[in-house]
């Protein structure tokens, strides 16, 4: 037994090593490029005088951080899709709440009370000028419908999540170029931008985001127990639906809140991108999870910077950074067999 | 009055009838095996022991002051358990969450509970290990304790030997026994493993949608494995 342990320790002490050498290399890499990279920052200074550039870095540290706690459950429970899936309902039901704004009485069906149609047309107007909240209720309502899809297992559940996705994002396109056309908004929304965020934004991600963290350290033994083993969890008397439907809902909330920022096609790689880098890396589900959440901020902090500084789409510089710190910790993983 | 008690028990699935009028009693210190070819209902009448589907029509009553969230249960393992990033102690840690009522986090008294149990069976110098990296045995006398840490009266175990090896099989069995013998903790095994679980086992239900057999381990012997023998 006891030869064992020691044939079972030594590839995690070779595996220190890896991670040293790997560490020390990027150090290595980063200090011929000190200078860049002072300067980088140096300019980021500069920009944070602007309040949109404030406004985006608060709003992007909290999503981030929330999606990163979320992320780590939903990809261990094999639910990396639904974010996914999530993002592209948004991206669908934004484009129909905004092209509402279209919509005037004279054009609704005559048939219709004139009171009626000028009821329908001024609701449809305010939807569009404040098109978050119909969203956000649009996005809630499929996450439930996604749960309950996957939860079916098997590949019913996973092509009918991409069936969902794809349709909504389709239902978009189409709606945009009947209305407005493909425009600077639609590119916007699709790869993401540091503009798009305002003061209300500010205010739901943070109560958003507290209320996650709040949620997550208090019920963190139960959101483990739900995640490592729902059967298990539901055997002995715990509300597992419950559990999943409110990890649904914080995700949907999550997903509105960020695909602005990071783009619709990329806001699901914030769920998922933290977790799978901190899962290569650390084996206990704690260690997963905390530092899922600090490989998130810090990746969200670099990737902005390097989108203020060199005008990349924020959400691609942000994924960017992801993938890099990934692939590190695979490396890591790899030479540490 | 027995630990647990079934009476008459029908459950369906969209009109297809997969369990048929059980009735059985489990009492304390008790060991019964299922039996069944697959799909012969076993695993969905442990399913309903355990309330995770509802019986069409019959009961399920428990006794003794012992309540339905208080049963262990060793489920079969997912494919991604077998990689899940979690220490044995948390994984020990989460069979508590029934004991927490309103509160949010484990007592001290209770995280002691987890580690008698890993110690009780065995797995207590894995504490910090990773789940991921034990070999299936092991795995399963993690989850084993983590059952444990739900109950101390009945824990119901799904083909808990399925994919391990005849040595990790052997010791597992020495393991139930002894929680069952030494503890008096009962066991209700669905197994697809005739000779193993027939060795320590009390009583046999025989599964084909209804009750193909029930009773003793004496009187499944002669009523099947002498003509076996007859046969061979």
């Amino acid at each position: 037994m006891a030869e064992l342990l020691t044939k079972i320790k030594k590839p995690t002490r070779r595996g220190a090593v890896a991670l040293w050498v790997v560490l020390g290399l990027v150090v290595l890499w980063l200090a011929f490029h000190i200078g860049d990279i002072v300067w980088m920052f140096g300019q980021m200074g500069g920009y944070l005088s602007y309040k949109f550039i404030q406004r985006a870095l608060i709003v992007g540290t909290l999503v981030s951080l929330t999606a990163a706690l979320l992320g780590v459950s939903l990809v261990l429970k094999r639910y990396s899709m639904i974010g996914d899936g999530l993002s592209h309902v948004g991206f669908g039901a934004l484009t129909v709440a905004m092209a509402l704004g279209f919509v005037t009485a004279d054009a609704l069906p005559a048939f219709l009370p004139v009171g009626l149609r000028s009821g329908i047309a001024s609701l449809c107007g305010i939807i569009a000028a404040g098109p978050l909240p119909f969203t956000l209720v649009i996005v809630v309502l499929c996450a439930f419908a996604l749960l309950r899809l996957s939860g079916q297992g098997g590949m019913g559940g996973d092509s009918a999540i991409a069936l969902i996705s794809t349709s909504a994002l389709a239902l978009g396109v189409v709606v945009t170029s009947m209305t407005s056309g493909m425009n600077v908004d639609v590119y916007n929304y699709m790869f993401g931008s540091i503009l798009a965020m305002s003061d209300s934004d500010v205010w739901l991600s943070v109560i958003l985001s507290g209320a996650v963290l709040i949620l997550f350290v208090l019920f963190y033994p139960r959101i483990f127990a739900v995640t490592f083993d729902e059967r298990f969890a539901r055997a002995t008397g715990m509300q597992a639906g419950l559990y999943n439907h409110l990890i649904a809902l914080l995700t949907a909330v999550t997903v509105v809140i960020g695909m602005r920022m990071m783009g619709t096609l990329l806001i699901s790689s914030l769920i998922i991108f933290p977790a799978l880098s901190a899962m290569r890396v650390f084996d206990n589900f704690r260690a997963v999870t905390i530092s899922a959440a600090v490989i998130s901020v810090v990746c969200f902090l670099v990737g902005m910077t390097l989108s203020c500084v060199y005008s990349i789409p924020t959400g691609a510089g942000i994924v960017g950074v992801n993938l890099f710190v990934y692939l590190i910790c695979s490396a890591v993983a790899g030479m540490r067999g | 009055m027995a630990l647990m008690a079934l009476k008459d028990v029908t459950i369906a699935f969209e009109g297809m009838v997969a369990v048929d009028r059980v009735s059985l009693n489990v009492e304390r210190g008790d060991y019964l095996v299922v039996l069944g070819e697959n799909g012969s209902g076993k695993s969905t009448l442990t399913r309903a022991m355990l309330g995770l589907v509802k019986p069409r029509s019959g009961s399920i009553t428990y006794g003794e002051g012992f309540l339905k969230n208080q049963i262990g249960y060793l489920p079969q393992q997912t494919a991604a358990q077998r990689d899940f990033p979690a220490s044995v102690e948390e994984v020990v840690l989460s069979g508590l969450t029934n004991s927490l009522g309103k509160r949010f986090f484990y007592s001290r008294a209770e995280k002691q509970r987890a580690l008698s149990n890993m110690e009780l069976l065995d797995v207590s110098r894995y504490r910090n290990r990773s789940y991921r990296t034990l070999s299936g045995g092991q795995q399963q006398r993690v989850l084993l304790a983590r059952a444990l840490c739900a109950t101390d009266a009945l824990l119901i175990l799904d083909e808990p030997v399925t994919g391990l090896d005849p040595a990790a099989t052997e010791e597992l069995y020495d393991v139930i026994r002894d929680l069952n013998q030494r503890h008096g903790v009962a066991i209700v095994m669905v197994s697809h493993d005739l000779r193993g679980a027939l060795r320590d086992a009390k009583h046999v239900l025989v599964m084909d949608r209804e009750m193909d057999f029930y009773g003793t381990v004496e009187e499944y012997g002669e009523k099947y494995l002498s003509k076996a023998v007859d046969h061979g």
